[in-house]
Parts: structure tokens; C-alpha cells; sequence
């Protein structure tokens, strides 16, 4: 049995696998229509989220499987001071496979430990983001038709986005790949991130603050909301959040087939104007999440 | 200054000038009845000073919490004033509530009964980072 707790536990081979059964379910949607007939997700979303779990819900769904759970921990035991451990536990006897958030960063890994189904993170807090990151792979491949020699764009917070980092990881797998990071200073890539996975892994990257100079070498552009709820202080949350607007004007020098994307939900961080230019591929990426949990879901239930 | 020899003990050699103090604590060598001398600033040919704790009994010692402490410890075990064990201890792959994560967001300050677990991820720089969040120990 395995769990999906942090991106790099999947081999590159595993991600590419991934991807061509998500090409696949999206070619072929009736042969997947009840790949998991009597299977049952649970959903354990310990604090708010749209897509992610609604994702989850309808890639289950769209395999034939059913789906039950929570979607704020006060409608769950945690509300009386239950432990993830024992939630997991319990839950694992109601279902085949868990997927849950938490705002606690480590929690899917301690409902892994004690769970005897399959257990997905569905985002830890700050920490990490499987999924998204299968989600932006995907995206990205079907954009551009390759994962290797890319120049990618991270812009906004980059120091507590959990989408960056795994994404970055995942990234630094592959080959010519360049990495370009914009941020203000108080939201810059931690350390740790540059230092263990960038530099270990001889992948050329330069940071700035200043987007519009770096825009026109950029393949893929990853736009990330300043998260309110990542904050201690709700000042210095007022101070950043308008860092980095994208509008048209910005986008004038960019590259003709530049692939923006952006995790969502947004708030002002891209214009509505954008959405209607054609390398606005946000909305595409909310669609290719479902395929590729369907993929995931299926790989974990070891359903061929 | 003249302490005397073990007949029966344990003998924590090599200790990093000034780390005595932080592995007495951890060891929780407070609650032995048994006379425990430590010796700080010892003169040493090979570290030019060095600590020393010597304990008048022989009993368990987590080797993973010395090695997390301090790598470099030789950890002489004394029987009928002869030595009958010498250990050169490492840094371990993992500590267990050894020391405590701080980071506010991570799972175990909200589950108290968590272990506190932390990974080596980083030998040459002796980096510990929290198993759960990754957060990297002070």
C-alpha cells in the first residue's frame, strides 16, 4: 500500500505514467467511467478549500466510485480534541482511500502512519501540495508537450506558497531547466528550497523583484496569491499582498506561447483582462486536476 | 585537580569544550544517586580542551541522544576499574523527542502526544529537520 504525502515520493517515471493515463482518461472518459465501481473516497478537508476537494470528489465520481467526508473541522471529531491519528484510523474503516488537508503541516503524513487505506495530502498548511504539482506537470505537458528545457517564472509569494516548492522540486528532476523567482524581499524562496533542491541539483536560477525585466525569457509563468492565512501579523499581510499585479501591459513582452498558470483561487494577482488571452492557462489547469487525480486515485487502489 | 578513577562506570571522553553542562541535562544525569564528576576545559593534546563526565555506575545510555549532541564523544565503559568498552558514537539518522519543533504551524504543537521525531538531512553540516514539517531544529 502507498501514501502520496510530498511530490518527490513519485520516481520521475511514476509522474510520467501519471501523466499519460491522465492523456488518456481525458482521450477515452467511457473507459474510465467505472474503473472504481464500490470504491469509496473520504475527504477529511480540516479547513476550507473549493477545488481541491470538489476535484477529488469528481475524479471519484467520474471513476464510478462514491464519495463521503467533511469539509470544515468543525463538523468533524477534531471539533472534540480527536487525534488525526485516530481519525485516520477510523476513517480507514468507512473507506478505500483518504484524502485529506489539514492547516497543520505534517498531518496527512501522521494520518499515513496510522491509516491501513491509501492516504493523499491534499495540502498541509505551508508545507506541501502533491496533487497541485501533478496538476501543474500535467498542465504543463499538455501546454507545451514536454517537461525538460523550460525557463519557469515563480512570482508572488514564494516563501510560504507550498505550490512553489513542491513545484520546483518536481522541476529540478528534469533536465535544462531554468528557474526564474520574483518576489519581494519578505516573500523571497526560503533558503532551504535554493539550497537543497536548486543548488544541489545544478539548476541555473536568478531572483529579482522586478517581473516585467525577466518576462520576455520566460516558457511558463507561475502566478501565486499573497495567502492571508499564511500571516501572524495582519499588517505586514495589507503590506504585501498588491506586490505583483498581472495585467496586459505586463504581458507585452512576453513570449507568444508563454503558459500562465496560478494555482488559485486568485484574488487581484491577475487581471480579468488576462483571462481572455489565449496563454491564460489557469481555467485548463483547475480541468487537468481532476484528470490527474483520477490517475492518482487509480494508481493507489491498484486499479488497471 | 586530582578525581578519581572509576572502578564501575561510564567514562563520556571527548566532549566539546563546553557541551558538558547540555549533555548532563539531556542525559537527565541530575537524577543519579551515584556521584558524577564533569570536568570542563581539560587540557588535550588532540582538541587542545575538551569536557569530560565520568558517572560511578554503569547504566543505559541513549547513544543517539550523545551522537546528536556531540559526534565527536568517546564513550568508555569501566568494569573492575579495566575498560571494557570503547564507543565512537555519530551523528544519528533520527532523534526522538530529543528536542522539540518550534515552528507554530507543525502538527505536534497541537497534538501533544506526538513524538517529537527530527531526520539528519544534512551530515556535513549536521542539519536536523522536523519529520512532520521539515522544519529545520535550532
Amino acid at each position: 500500500m502507498r501514501h502520496l504525502i510530498d511530490i518527490l515520493e513519485l520516481s520521475t517515471a511514476e509522474i510520467d505514467g501519471l501523466i499519460a493515463k491522465a492523456d488518456d482518461i481525458i482521450a477515452n472518459p467511457g473507459q474510465y467511467a467505472h474503473k472504481c465501481d464500490g470504491k469509496i473516497l473520504a475527504t477529511l478537508f480540516f479547513e476550507p478549500s473549493t477545488r481541491t476537494r470538489l476535484s477529488f470528489e469528481s475524479a471519484m465520481l467520474r471513476l464510478g466510485g462514491q464519495v463521503l467526508g467533511f469539509s470544515e473541522a468543525a463538523s468533524s471529531s477534531a471539533a472534540k480534541g480527536e487525534s488525526v491519528a485516530d481519525t485516520a484510523r477510523t476513517v480507514s474503516c468507512y473507506s478505500d482511500i483518504i484524502a485529506m488537508r489539514h492547516p497543520k503541516e505534517g498531518a496527512p503524513l501522521v494520518a499515513s502512519m496510522h491509516a491501513t487505506v491509501p492516504v493523499i495530502n491534499a495540502g498541509d498548511g505551508g508545507h506541501n501540495h502533491p496533487t497541485q504539482t501533478l496538476t501543474d506537470l500535467l498542465t504543463i505537458h499538455r501546454e507545451k508537450g514536454r517537461l525538460n528545457d523550460l525557463t519557469v517564472g515563480f512570482c508572488g509569494d514564494l516563501k510560504f506558497g507550498r505550490t512553489v516548492h513542491s513545484l520546483i522540486s518536481a522541476l529540478s528532476r528534469y533536465t535544462g531547466i531554468k528557474i526564474v523567482l520574483v518576489a519581494p524581499e519578505e516573500l523571497k524562496l526560503p533558503s532551504y528550497v535554493r539550497q537543497n533542491v536548486l543548488e544541489k541539483n545544478n539548476i541555473p536560477y536568478t531572483q529579482t523583484t522586478d517581473l516585467e525585466s525577466v518576462m520576455p525569457e520566460l516558457d511558463i509563468l507561475y502566478m501565486t496569491r499573497v495567502q492571508r492565512e499564511r500571516f501572524f501579523n495582519e499588517e505586514d499581510y495589507l503590506r504585501l499582498k498588491d506586490s505583483y499585479i498581472l495585467t496586459p501591459e505586463k504581458l507585452e513582452s512576453a513570449k507568444k506561447d508563454l503558459c500562465i498558470l496560478h494555482p488559485l483561487p486568485r484574488v487581484n494577482e491577475i487581471s480579468v483582462a488576462v483571462d481572455s488571452d489565449p496563454r491564460a492557462c489557469y481555467f485548463k489547469q483547475v480541468d487537468c486536476g481532476r484528470y490527474i487525480r483520477m490517475a492518482l486515485i487509480m494508481k493507489l487502489l491498484e486499479v488497471e | 585537580m586530582v578525581i578519581d578513577a572509576i572502578k564501575n562506570g561510564i567514562v563520556i571522553d571527548h566532549i566539546t569544550a563546553g557541551k558538558a553542562m547540555e549533555l548532563y541535562r539531556i542525559l537527565g544525569l541530575g537524577k543519579l544517586d551515584c556521584t558524577v564528576a564533569i570536568l570542563k576545559n581539560v587540557v588535550s593534546a588532540k582538541h587542545g580542551r575538551k569536557d569530560i563526565i565520568k558517572i560511578d555506575q554503569i547504566m543505559e545510555l541513549d547513544w543517539d541522544v550523545i551522537g546528536y549532541v556531540d559526534p565527536n564523544i568517546t564513550v568508555n565503559i569501566i568494569k573492575d576499574g579495566v575498560r571494557v568498552e570503547k564507543r565512537q558514537l555519530k551523528l544519528p539518522e533520527t532523534i526522538t523527542n530529543v528536542i522539540r519543533c518550534k515552528n507554530p504551524r507543525c502538527i505536534t504543537s497541537v497534538e501533544q502526544e506526538l513524538p517529537h521525531v527530527f531526520r539528519l538531512t544534512n551530515r556535513d553540516t549536521h542539519e536536523y529537520r522536523c519529520l512532520y514539517c521539515e522544519t529545520k531544529a535550532n
